[in-house]
């Protein structure tokens, strides 16, 4: 039988692995704003898991909110991006550094 | 529903159709006509004032289910940020114009920015305070990026993006867990749920509860994370770094002071530890590595890290008094921030930023008064008698001994002893060395004025400030 734990486990597990796919990339922005988008999503899993668990409604409700929220800092995330691009010519994450101390 | 229940939500209301008017109209106004933008701003700024005075509640009320509080607290933190809003606009317009960004969307982010804040100062619950922290954050990431032909901008944009977006995780995380322990998102109901049965305060609910603090940590600035901070602070645009620095501060208090002290007061014993800890580390951190800057952007950054410690340590304090310290600390704290930058701005011209400590030496020379004005900034900062900076830190350190820790009272005072340094630092640049810049300060009758009065305001709260704490002791003592 699968219960509460199991899910609350799987979502630690994608929790951490976007935390670590954020520390660990140092290449990449873009696989940077994915792991922020994988690191809501692990937040929504363990939501549902609890309002499933406690019978109430409101944790699904909050999911909706999460989900329309990340839609709109993706669009800002990418919006930086580009601005970035444009006057970088490059989205290497060890190149963000001119500012030091 | 209730159609009153509206009247007390009304000054966000009727801001949100303003900003549609701003967003919308500033599509008609050609570039040369962009002061009509300014000026339809501040009166919407000046709207939203009179409504929230005109719907001022007489006791704490809540409405919409109860996710939504009005009470003295929300009302006093809602006027500060409106008239800080309004502070860092008319400030930002002379150097936005001579810079080329004078575009309406920095109004309007600034507004929606407010918006946000005015939501996280009323929100009764972890669902409302989420979306106003949103809305905040977003318009702030957008307002850091706003010159996008500047690269350094760009790229701390980038970082407070990928930052704050991170800290997001961590406090739905913690806010999903709090969910999960005591099955509810309203404050009131989560203090209820945890008095009324102890067992709840175990280690899942800690657990989610550091999550929370880690959040909390992050969106205030707080070591150990406090990486964007000064990365922020030095590369967006002086005017955003203006913004940033002041109005957002009275929304991350109220962020603290609701989820801790609202909604997880039971958990006192558990959240203390860990505030204290970030806290303390703020004092350490932000005061000594201030010491090392050559930008001024920089240094207040680092600055305001250790003024966040102080805030910090007047919440961990845990009685009214500390609460009472720490808005007073932030209301004070933000006059000299707002007044500081406004002088960074004024020494600012077209393609120059005064961004160097070294751009202040013989500023006394250009133009005395304004060099006086910044002296009695920084001394307010360093927290030198009569200023008002000053009896902030007396405040949270009287609070501190009142609750019986004389130890960190005494790291209160010496931190303030090391961090005097940098802030005399720039008065000693302004009036005993040479400066090889002799350019003429420029800046309009309006902004000479009230940059002015908030120089003398630091002052004139310090010879009278008892006012202002009167008021910050009613504000806790009507909850």
């Amino acid at each position: 039988m699968i219960g509460l734990q199991h899910y609350l486990t799987l979502s630690a597990m994608l929790f951490v692995l976007s935390i670590a796919g954020i520390v660990i990339n140092r290449r990449n922005l873009i696989l940077l704003l994915m792991c922020i988008e994988l690191m809501l999503l692990s937040v929504n899993f363990n939501f549902i898991a609890f309002s499933r668990h406690l019978g109430d409604d409101t944790g699904q409700v909050f999911v909706f909110f999460i989900l329309t929220v990340a839609a709109a800092e993706a669009a800002i995330g990418l919006a930086i991006l580009v601005v970035l691009f444009r006057n970088r010519r490059s989205i290497n994450v060890q190149e963000l550094n001119t500012m030091k101390g | 529903m209730d159609i009153s229940a509206y009247i007390f939500a009304a000054p966000e209301i009727v801001l949100l159709v303003l900003i549609c008017v701003v967003l919308i109209a500033d599509l008609f106004v050609d570039h040369e006509r962009r002061m009509a933008t300014y000026w339809m701003s501040m009166a919407s700024l000046g709207i939203t004032l009179w409504i929230l005075l005109a719907t001022a509640p007489e006791s704490r009320t809540l409405v919409f289910s109860n996710a939504y509080v009005s009470d003295a607290l929300s009302q006093v933190l809602k006027i500060t940020a409106v008239g800080f809003v309004a502070l860092a606009f008319l400030y930002s317009r002379d150097y936005l114009r001579a810079n080329d960004i004078h575009k309406g969307e920095f109004y309007v982010l600034g507004l929606v920015g407010l918006l946000g804040m005015m939501i996280m100062i009323s929100a009764n619950s972890l669902l409302i305070m989420y979306l106003g922290l949103e809305t905040l954050a977003l318009s702030l990431y957008a307002l850091v990026a706003i010159d996008r032909n500047n690269a350094t901008a760009a790229e701390s944009a980038m970082k407070y993006f990928v930052l704050g977006a991170i800290a997001s995780g961590a406090l739905l995380y913690g806010i999903s867990w709090v969910y999960g322990v005591t099955g509810t998102l309203m404050f009131d109901e989560i203090a209820a749920a945890i008095a009324a049965d102890p067992s709840l305060n175990n280690l899942s609910l800690w657990f989610g509860l550091a999550f929370l603090i880690v959040g909390i940590s992050f969106k205030f600035g707080a070591v150990p994370f406090h990486m964007w901070l000064p990365d922020v602070y030095q590369g967006a645009r002086t005017p955003v770094t203006l913004y940033i620095a002041t109005a957002p501060k009275l929304a991350a208090l109220a962020f603290t002071i609701r989820i801790l002290v609202d909604g997880l007061g039971g958990l006192q014993d558990t959240w203390a530890a860990m505030v204290m800890v970030v806290a303390v580390l703020s004092l350490l951190v932000g005061n000594v590595v201030a010491i090392a800057q050559t930008n001024i952007k920089r240094m207040l950054g680092y600055s305001t890290i250790a003024h966040v410690g102080f805030i910090l340590l007047a919440i961990f304090v845990g009685t009214d008094k500390g609460y009472s310290a720490a808005l007073f600390y932030t209301v004070t704290y933000i006059v000299a921030a707002a007044g500081a930058f406004g002088i960074i701005i004024l020494l600012s011209r077209r393609g120059y930023d005064a961004e160097l400590l070294s751009d202040f030496k013989g500023l006394n020379a250009r133009s005395p008064w304004f060099a006086l004005l910044m002296m009695f900034l920084m001394f307010s900062m360093a927290g030198v008698p009569p200023f008002i900076g000053f009896f902030g830190k007396l405040n949270v350190i009287d609070a501190a001994l009142s609750a019986g820790y004389p130890g960190l009272a005494v790291l209160m005072v010496l931190v303030s002893v090391v961090g005097a340094y940098y802030y005399l630092r720039v008065i000693w640049y302004m009036y005993f060395e040479k400066g090889e810049d002799q350019a003429v300060l420029q800046a309009s009758t309006d902004t000479r004025l009230v940059l002015s009065l908030n120089g003398l305001a630091v002052l004139a709260l310090g010879i009278v400030p008892g006012w202002l704490w009167a008021l910050c002791t009613a504000v806790f003592a009507a909850l």
